[in-house]
């Protein structure tokens, strides 16, 4: 059997494995934190109290494994600061993906409590135009909570009128619509910061807007930088978990590459022979 | 007829919102901040359409017995469990015609809608991308081959930046003294991110949009027609 | 009661996960009908989802709570009923209207947007000083950014044959793109591993209780 021939279902063999066992026998290796995450860490850490802050859950269960850890985080870091948190969402399974992080970190922070400084909007379709529209009216695009309460009734949202009276807004984004909606629109439209929490396939594209124009003023790339954030915020979570098997996964994944370009240069020596 | 009042509305929606942003004032502003509610409205619509033609489509298949059209049936037969329950009993924060299921949150924690979303959808769905995980090895293994100088730039990029995106990356290169940090992995991977990397990115995001404003001219002044059957 | 329904959850979650699963051997009837559930409910869920999150607050509320104030939402709300005529090949044609407005909205609002994120601002950010940078890492880097930029963009205009002049920036441009490409594999790479520690975190931890 030569390299070229081998059976595709040895190599998925492989990855599970590579992926499985530190999962089950962690080696714990040392992350280290990056400019990029620092700086989402220190905006947060430096709004006033009882600020408002707009959480966008813009990704369904396909990539909750890399953006529900940021989600934790964030909002841990943000109730700690004794920010407000309003949640929305651009995509429908967002709404639950805000609801899930709600009840699991109910049970840690006692302080988080619905209505008094968390609050979950729910989900619109649009996309840009509609973020467009929270911009000139918020009440008008959410006139109800996704409970369907009058948004009226909440006290701390009195103060809410457009994007404009939010500290930051966070869009944790898998796509489209997503983080670049939001920077085109709160950012470069209304000027509200903008942080972002991005899946990893999507981390490079967002490079070019981390500027000296500061269009991003922060991102989250992928399962690693989730994991530095888990790290300054001290709440170890899946994201910190899954860093060994990443890393070995990396490593086959070289492996496995070189053994590629070695398999194609010696069948390729020997047609030229 | 049927197409010149679609592009007239098309040529004076795009024309209010390049308007409102240079006049930012009444009538313009009123009239785009109304607009813009109406998107997200007909935009609501729109997907109740993408869900029945799914089930039209669906329906058809079994009519005729086309291919695989037993697994038709496991599509409707889901689609009507989901969306029975979600008008029923409503979703977590959402009461529905019959109330807040409480009947189900008493036996089984959570509504029936809930719990189908939690405990069948998602590992559905989070499954089914996992398995890009086996093939995306899979290609590394058969495709990522240094053939040319451009091939071999691609792969060894890919490789700095895989080793420095991790915690391996940084112990591999720990040894290094100061004099040479910059070698070390999760340097190399940071600047290739926010040097090479962002001027390509950047070439293609100016490139891209440049496309964009010129196919939303050709749309606003209805030279680009394909959305309604590209009839001149 | 509830811990028999919240462990026959988990069994399955997992049964789901192990029927996609199946299709890395080959394809067959468990992957197969595990697919048509995610769709059928995934259908159902968007729904279900739009009625009551824009549906009922953002146009059904308003028109039963007070109709002769909301008039105008009567507007859309036509629109929307056009829109699904689509559904109708008779009435197809109907839906180019609320369609027209749909279009119409986004090109303007994205001719506007791109034009100041994507090229305007992005120019900008390029205009820089390299040698006015505080180390030569960031001098390089900043010539780089400048080069890169310029020649990317160059390999991107099709308008003119790429040679002599225009084909030398074009040739620097794609070695750019190249490690702009092989930067995204890397972490394409790294986000579908994530996706996969995250099923494996659910099957060893909270089914199998392999990790604590």
């Amino acid at each position: 059997m030569s390299f070229s021939s081998i059976d595709r279902r040895w190599i998925f063999l492989f990855i599970l494995l590579g992926v499985a066992i530190p999962l089950i026998i962690p080696i714990g290796f040392k992350l280290e934190v990056t400019s990029d995450v620092q700086k989402v860490y220190d905006l947060i850490q430096n709004v006033e109290e009882d600020k408002l802050a707009l959480i966008s859950f813009d990704y369904d269960p396909a990539s909750k494994p890399e953006l529900h850890p940021m989600g934790y985080a964030i909002i841990k870091h943000a109730i700690e600061k004794n920010h407000i948190i309003v949640c929305t969402a651009l995509w429908p399974m967002g709404s639950q993906m805000a609801d899930d992080i709600y009840h699991n970190l109910k049970a840690e922070m006692p302080e988080l409590e619905y209505g008094k400084n968390f609050i979950n909007l729910g989900y619109k379709a649009g996309g840009m135009v509609t973020i467009q529209a929270m911009g000139k009216d918020m009440r008008k695009v959410y006139p109800t909570d996704v409970s369907g309460k009058d948004i009226n009734e909440y006290e701390i949202l009195n103060c809410v009128k457009s994007l404009k009276s939010f500290a930051y807004v966070v869009s944790l984004s898998s796509g489209t619509p997503g983080l670049k909606d939001w920077i085109m629109i709160a950012k470069d439209k209304y000027g509200v910061p903008v942080l972002g929490g991005a899946t990893a396939v999507s981390t490079p594209g967002f490079k070019p807007y981390l500027n000296d124009s500061n269009q991003l003023n922060g991102l989250l790339g992928g399962l690693k930088n989730a994991a530095e954030y888990e790290g300054l915020v001290k709440r170890k979570g899946t994201a910190t978990a899954g860093m060994d098997a990443q890393s070995v996964a990396h490593l086959i994944i070289i492996g496995f590459i070189l053994l590629g370009n070695i398999a194609f240069f010696m069948n390729y020596k020997k047609v030229k022979d | 007829m049927n197409y010149i009042i679609p592009l007239i509305i098309t040529f004076l929606a795009g024309l209010l919102m390049l308007v409102a942003e240079f006049i930012p004032h009444k009538p313009f502003e009123s009239i785009v901040s109304e607009l813009e509610i109406w998107f997200m409205i007909i935009s609501g619509f729109a997907i109740v359409l993408g869900q029945l033609s799914l089930l039209k489509m669906n329906f058809f298949k079994i009519k005729y017995k086309s291919e695989g059209w037993k697994y038709c049936i496991v599509t409707l037969a889901s689609f009507f469990i989901m969306l029975l329950v979600g008008i029923f009993w409503g979703t977590e924060s959402h009461a529905g015609l019959l109330g807040q299921g409480k009947v189900f949150v008493d036996s089984i924690g959570v509504k029936p809608f809930d719990f189908i979303f939690n405990n069948i959808y998602q590992h559905l769905m989070a499954a089914m991308f996992s398995l890009l995980a086996f093939f995306i090895a899979s290609a590394a293994y058969r495709a990522f081959i240094a053939r040319t100088l451009e091939s071999s730039l691609l792969l060894v990029s890919a490789i700095i930046v895989m080793l420095g995106n991790t915690s391996v990356g940084s112990s591999l290169t720990s040894f290094l003294p100061q004099s040479l940090n910059f070698l070390h992995l999760p340097n190399l991977s940071k600047f290739i991110m926010d040097y090479p990397n962002l001027a390509g990115q950047r070439a293609i995001m100016i490139g891209a949009g440049l496309g964009i404003i010129g196919s939303s001219l050709r749309i606003i002044l209805g030279i680009e027609r394909s959305w309604i059957g590209g009839k001149k | 009661m509830i811990e028999f329904w919240t462990s026959f959850g988990i069994w399955l979650g997992a049964l789901s996960t192990l029927a996609i699963w199946s299709f890395l051997y080959k394809d067959n009837p468990f992957y197969k009908v595990a697919e048509q559930i995610f769709v059928g409910i995934s259908a159902a869920y968007w729904l279900v989802y739009t009625i009551y999150n824009i549906l009922i607050p953002n146009l059904f509320s308003k028109l039963i709570a007070d109709p002769v104030a909301n008039w105008i939402y009567f507007i859309p709300g036509i629109l929307g009923l056009m829109m699904i005529l689509r559904i109708i090949p008779k009435f197809e044609k109907l839906s180019f209207y609320p369609l027209s407005l749909l279009i119409g909205t986004t090109a303007g609002i994205s001719l506007l947007r791109f034009l100041k994120s994507d090229v305007l601002t992005q120019t900008t950010a390029t205009m820089l000083n390299p040698f006015a940078a505080t180390s030569l890492t960031v001098t390089i880097g900043q010539i780089i950014i400048i080069i890169g930029t310029i020649t990317g963009l160059v390999y991107f205009y099709f308008s003119k044959k790429h040679e002599g002049f225009i084909g030398a920036n074009a040739r620097v441009g794609i070695i750019f793109l190249m490690v702009s490409f092989g930067a995204s594999f890397g972490y394409t790479v790294m986000a579908r591993i994530s996706l996969l520690i995250g099923r494996l975190q659910f099957i060893f931890g909270d089914w199998l209780h392999l990790i604590k």
